[in-house]
């Protein structure tokens, strides 16, 4: 009966062969053993030798042809003249390559399902922490324990490195606020936190400040085209890979104050009981808001330096703060105080004096506002409100709105400053 | 309950269990003798004789492969390696033959023999004599590897190793053979993949073997000076490793630091920050920390090997690191 | 130390029973088509991995076996499907392990290179070259440590005596009087390489003279110098317990393995070493003894075909191996 005879696999990593050289001849008669051709596989040219005996009736490939291992090459037959059909031979043949053979490579994912069991559902927890601020840094037991009692991660504030939320932020945190949801499911039992020495401080200095000065306020709008100006100016051409700081609207607004306490230094003093004393040098106090309280690191001697410098050092001084390394030296010796709250969106308010300084400076947001100008048009100016908070036992108003017109003049023409 | 010194305890071990099981016999470079290089093997020729404790030739790959023959045909072989850093020479035996041989032939033979000797650095010995290789071995399907950090320990886990009918890598510290402990007088047992919390803490979980449990137990003490309890766990076998100690000192302490001193890549320690990372993930309050010797040959002066290995000040950083504390 | 040097052509046949002498040539003929059978169902893709072939080396491992017992130990590196049977391993089950089959010798994982069986003392199978050695000298240590006439027949090629563990190995076992022969079948390639091309000595006999070990060299193609030749060392050695290097000059008719043409020897060379065929030798033996005639040759070579074809379909029969089994035997209880 004729039958193909299939490709041989003749070395271990033979996929497929090209017959070199057929060694026998349509019609020759071949014996078990007899070389048969010559075959190249992926390794060496090989002499094939036929494994059954038969007529040879056809070539199903050519010499210089290709076929997979298992693949037809040649039609044997018991009689020299069989009659065959080929196509009915091929669509009978099973597929080269099939049947016994070995997986390439072991699945890769065998040894791990061996081992441990399958990992916990150990991916983010089910609820993402709320977004209100972005991404939310926090450690993976932080986040559990914040689902677990309910705190909306994005309002506590991370202690840990890069603010990443840590363990013992999640509990000093107030509960409440609800994570996930507008609304907070139930009631919240309150809550009683201890005060930290920081607030306690705090609290004493600002009752003994309030209580003791007498404070009035002087408020006063400015236009910022100028300074806005000034400030896009500055920044042309900062690079924020170079680490410096990009100066901002409240360095500018600290250099401007601070020269324009150079020259009203009656607000640059503080009430000493039977004595005033008028500061010698501007140190400039900013607030900066922690959560453990508010703090005023000092920039000393402001009014000699440039705003490029100033920001250095607000740059600086913020992050020491929220990092808790400020020192002593750097909170104390302040003769005048800047609070900023623009940044909220807040349009004036009216700050507490930090004592033993005689005013404070309270900067509110800068707001397109409809002005009246000189030519009485109504047109849109960047305005921006300030309330100066003054101790009225050493700043009178006339001198507190003589201080604040000299600001006016410096916020809307800063280059007033450089005239003198 | 006697204290004696480590070596002591593991020389005990090795005549308690010759003297109960006549297979069990010692080979090794200078093992009978001498009474072996570093006197771990003491007094073993004169109790039972050269044809139980046999001076090998200079031939790790030989003796190796001939302890491997020896427990194909019934006996239980001891192959001391002088130290972990020839025993390379054996490799091929302990990988390619011993690991393999239960399984090329599906169960029919078991390897009951141990390959024990010291491991790692001792005080400026250079580069060659100074490898840890328990991140190697440890790595071949199997092998048991053991890492003592104690003469009990030493003691029940050499008795356990040489009854095990596995081929066992027990890895000891000629630098600690001197180091005294308490050994109970009777005989006992430590199971192999056992591990052992040598200090219990709430504060975070210090993972070490061998030599750097010492240094993690001084590292604890001046934590706690500043306010840090540390929990200090000796996983002891580290293949298997005993995981589920590990993660339920984690998963109460909330951070794990591992000390070791081999070269980090691949090491034993990568592989326990992985185990941790991956089945205590919501339990971390911080990454879980890491300190290995570094990526580097052993240098010869004194001071350069004190940078390449891990002290007790580099331990305490780290964990404060991993506390938030610093 | 008395040396054996020289080899022995016919000795001491005439001790060789006619129903001996029939045996072997069965067996050898047995091997042979069993190889042959070996080699065409992995052309016909029935099987993958390594293949190494004993074809033409017949005379060795039926001379060795008949001239030892059950209880002596036998190693070997990876050109072993012979030996093991003739050890005892049945030759379907060897079949089924090169088929991957539950059938086989070690259920599948371990293939043609690691045929092991613990009940016959056969240790294997080995796939590091020389690596066995050792192990061989470990069982020669066994031997006496228990005070046991065995002796352990230990195989390895001509290019694995160039490896450092063989040299380790044969020091042990001469310094400590070791039973154990070290047989090397020298069919004079190493993979492709000429043996001289790689080896500092003509013969590799003269390693023995390093440690002053016994020694010998002997004609592979003919069964009955082999076997006889064994028959007075085994004998000695029991006694002695003194190990052996015995040199054994043998010819592969196929490459190195399945993979290799064999392009590094001449076809008339390979001519050459098969007149020497150990089968067609011990068939002009028996003929000229008048111990067999044509039509007996004729029918034992239908037998051995057909006890190929056998072992060949048990193996084609036997399932597939079990995959439960495959993270088993890592660790031993």
């Amino acid at each position: 009966m004729a039958r193909l005879m299939p490709m041989p696999k003749l070395s271990d990593t033979m996929e497929e062969g090209a017959i070199a050289k057929w060694l026998k001849k349509v019609g020759d008669k071949i014996s078990e053993g007899d070389p048969l051709a010559e075959i190249e596989t992926d390794k060496a040219t090989m002499e094939y030798e036929a494994t059954e005996s038969g007529f040879i009736l056809k070539f199903v490939v050519d010499a210089g042809g290709k076929a997979k291992v298992g693949g037809p090459i040649a039609v044997l037959g018991d009689k020299k003249d069989e009659t065959f059909d080929l196509n009915a031979l091929m669509a009978a043949a099973p597929t080269p390559a099939g049947g016994h053979k070995a997986p390439a490579k072991p699945a890769a994912s065998a040894p791990a399902a061996a081992s441990a069991p399958a990992a916990a559902q150990a991916s983010a927890p089910a609820v993402a922490p709320a977004s209100f601020g972005g991404r939310v840094k926090a450690s993976p037991l932080a986040k559990k324990m914040a689902k677990d009692r309910g705190v909306d991660l994005s309002r506590v504030s991370g202690s840990g490195p890069n603010g990443r939320v840590i363990m013992k932020d999640v509990t000093n945190a107030p509960a409440g606020g609800g994570g996930g949801g507008f609304f907070a499911s139930g009631s919240q039992p309150d809550q009683v936190i201890r005060v930290t020495m920081m607030r306690q401080t705090i609290a004493k200095r600002l009752l003994a400040g309030k209580n003791d000065a007498p404070h009035f306020y002087l408020t006063r709008s400015f236009d910022m085209t100028r300074v806005n100006s000034w400030r896009e100016q500055l920044n042309a051409g900062w690079d924020p890979k170079s680490g410096a700081a990009k100066v901002s609207v409240n360095d500018i607004i600290m250099f401007i104050c601070a020269q324009a306490l150079k020259k009203h230094p009656m607000v640059n003093a503080s009430w000493q009981g039977e004595t005033i004393t008028q500061y010698g040098s501007v140190h400039l106090a900013m607030a900066v808001a922690l959560p453990e309280g508010l703090v005023t690191p000092v920039i000393r001697n402001c009014d000699r330096l440039m705003p490029k410098q100033i920001a250095a050092q607000t740059k600086d001084m913020a992050s020491k703060a929220k990092a808790g390394k400020l020192t002593n030296e750097e909170f104390s010796g302040g003769t005048f105080t800047i609070s900023n709250l623009g940044m909220m969106g807040i349009e004036e308010f009216t700050a507490i004096i930090n004592p033993p300084q005689a005013a404070i400076l309270a900067v509110g947001a800068t707001i397109p506002t409809p002005v009246v100008d000189a030519s009485g048009a109504v047109v849109v100016k960047p305005m921006m409100k300030v309330t100066m908070s003054c101790d009225h036992r050493v700043v009178d108003g006339m001198v507190g709105a003589q201080f604040l017109q000299t600001l006016a003049t410096y916020m809307e023409e800063p280059l007033a400053i450089f005239v003198g | 309950m006697a204290v004696i010194q480590f070596r002591e305890a593991l020389n005990q071990a090795m005549l308690e269990e010759m003297q109960r099981d006549p297979t069990v016999f010692l080979m090794g470079e200078e093992v009978a003798q001498y009474d072996g290089a570093y006197k771990v093997s003491k007094g073993l020729l004169a109790k039972f004789g050269p044809e139980r404790v046999i001076d090998s030739p200079i031939s790790e790959g030989g003796f190796a492969g001939l302890g491997v023959g020896a427990a194909m045909c019934g006996l239980r072989p001891i192959i001391e390696m002088m130290t972990w850093n020839f025993g390379i020479q054996g490799f091929d035996q302990i990988i390619n033959h011993a690991a393999k041989m239960l399984y090329m032939s599906a169960g029919q033979f078991p390897i009951p023999m141990v390959f024990r000797g010291p491991n790692g650095a001792a005080h400026m010995l250079g580069a060659q004599h100074s490898q840890f290789m328990e991140p190697m071995l440890t790595n071949v399907p199997g092998l048991k590897v053991i890492a003592p950090a104690t003469p009990y320990d030493g003691k029940g886990l050499l008795k356990s190793a040489i009854r095990d009918n596995n081929p066992v890598i027990f890895m000891e510290r000629e630098i600690m053979y001197a180091e005294k402990g308490e050994v109970p007088e009777e005989e006992y047992l430590i199971p192999i993949g056992v591990g052992d919390i040598k200090r219990e803490g709430t504060d975070i979980t210090i993972i070490a073997w061998s030599r750097m449990v010492g240094y993690c137990l001084q590292a604890a003490d001046i934590l706690a000076s500043e306010g840090i309890n540390a929990e200090v766990l000796d996983p002891r076998t580290l293949q298997p490793l005993d995981e589920d100690l590990i993660f339920a000192s984690v998963r109460k302490t909330h951070r794990a630091l591992v000390v070791e001193e081999s070269w980090p890549f691949a090491s034993v320690g990568s592989e326990i920050c992985d185990r941790i990372q991956r089945h205590c993930f919501d339990d971390l309050d911080s990454p879980v920390h890491r300190i290995s010797g570094a990526h580097s040959s052993m240098p010869y002066n004194e001071k350069m090997e004190e940078m390449v290995l891990p002290s007790v000040e580099k331990i305490v950083r780290a964990a404060k690191e991993a506390c938030y504390a610093i | 130390m008395a040396k054996k040097n020289g080899s022995t052509q016919g000795k001491g046949d005439v001790d060789i029973s006619p129903d001996m002498l029939k045996e072997m040539y069965k067996d050898m003929l047995f091997y042979r088509r069993f190889e042959e059978t070996v080699h065409r169902a992995y052309t016909k893709g029935k099987f993958a991995g390594f293949c190494h072939l004993h074809i033409g080396q017949e005379a060795v491992c039926v001379g060795v076996q008949k001239a030892i017992r059950k209880s002596d130990y036998m190693i070997s590196g990876y050109r072993s499907h012979t030996q093991a049977i003739a050890k005892g391993i049945p030759a379907e089950k060897v079949m089924a392990e090169l088929f991957g089959k539950s059938g086989g010798a070690v259920m599948g994982k371990g293939g043609s290179m690691h045929m092991f069986s613990n009940e016959l003392r056969f240790l294997g199978g080995h796939g590091i070259v020389g690596g066995q050695v050792p192990l061989a000298a470990g069982a020669g240590f066994a031997i006496k440590y228990r005070k046991e006439d065995d002796v352990c027949i230990c195989y390895l090629g001509d290019a694995a005596s160039n490896q450092g563990q063989f040299f380790e190995a044969l020091n042990m076992a001469a310094t400590w009087k070791l039973p154990v022969i070290f047989v090397i079948e020298n069919n004079r390639y190493g993979m492709g390489t000429d043996i001289h091309r790689t080896t500092s000595v003509d013969h590799l006999w003269k390693r023995a003279l390093a440690f002053d070990m016994e020694h010998s060299q002997i004609d592979g193609m003919n069964v009955l110098s082999v076997y006889s030749h064994f028959r007075s060392l085994v004998a000695d050695m029991r006694k002695t317990q003194r190990p052996h290097l015995c040199e054994i000059m043998t010819y592969r008719y196929r490459g190195h393995s399945v993979s290799d043409p064999g392009n590094y020897r001449t076809k008339e060379e390979v001519a050459e070493y098969q007149e020497k065929d150990p089968i067609l030798q011990l068939a002009a033996h028996l003929k000229a003894n008048k111990i067999a005639k044509d039509s007996d040759l004729e029918a034992w070579d239908e037998e051995a075909k057909s006890k190929a074809k056998a072992a060949e379909d048990w193996a084609d029969q036997s399932p597939d191996a079990d995959l439960s089994l495959t993270f088993e035997h890592n660790l031993a209880n």
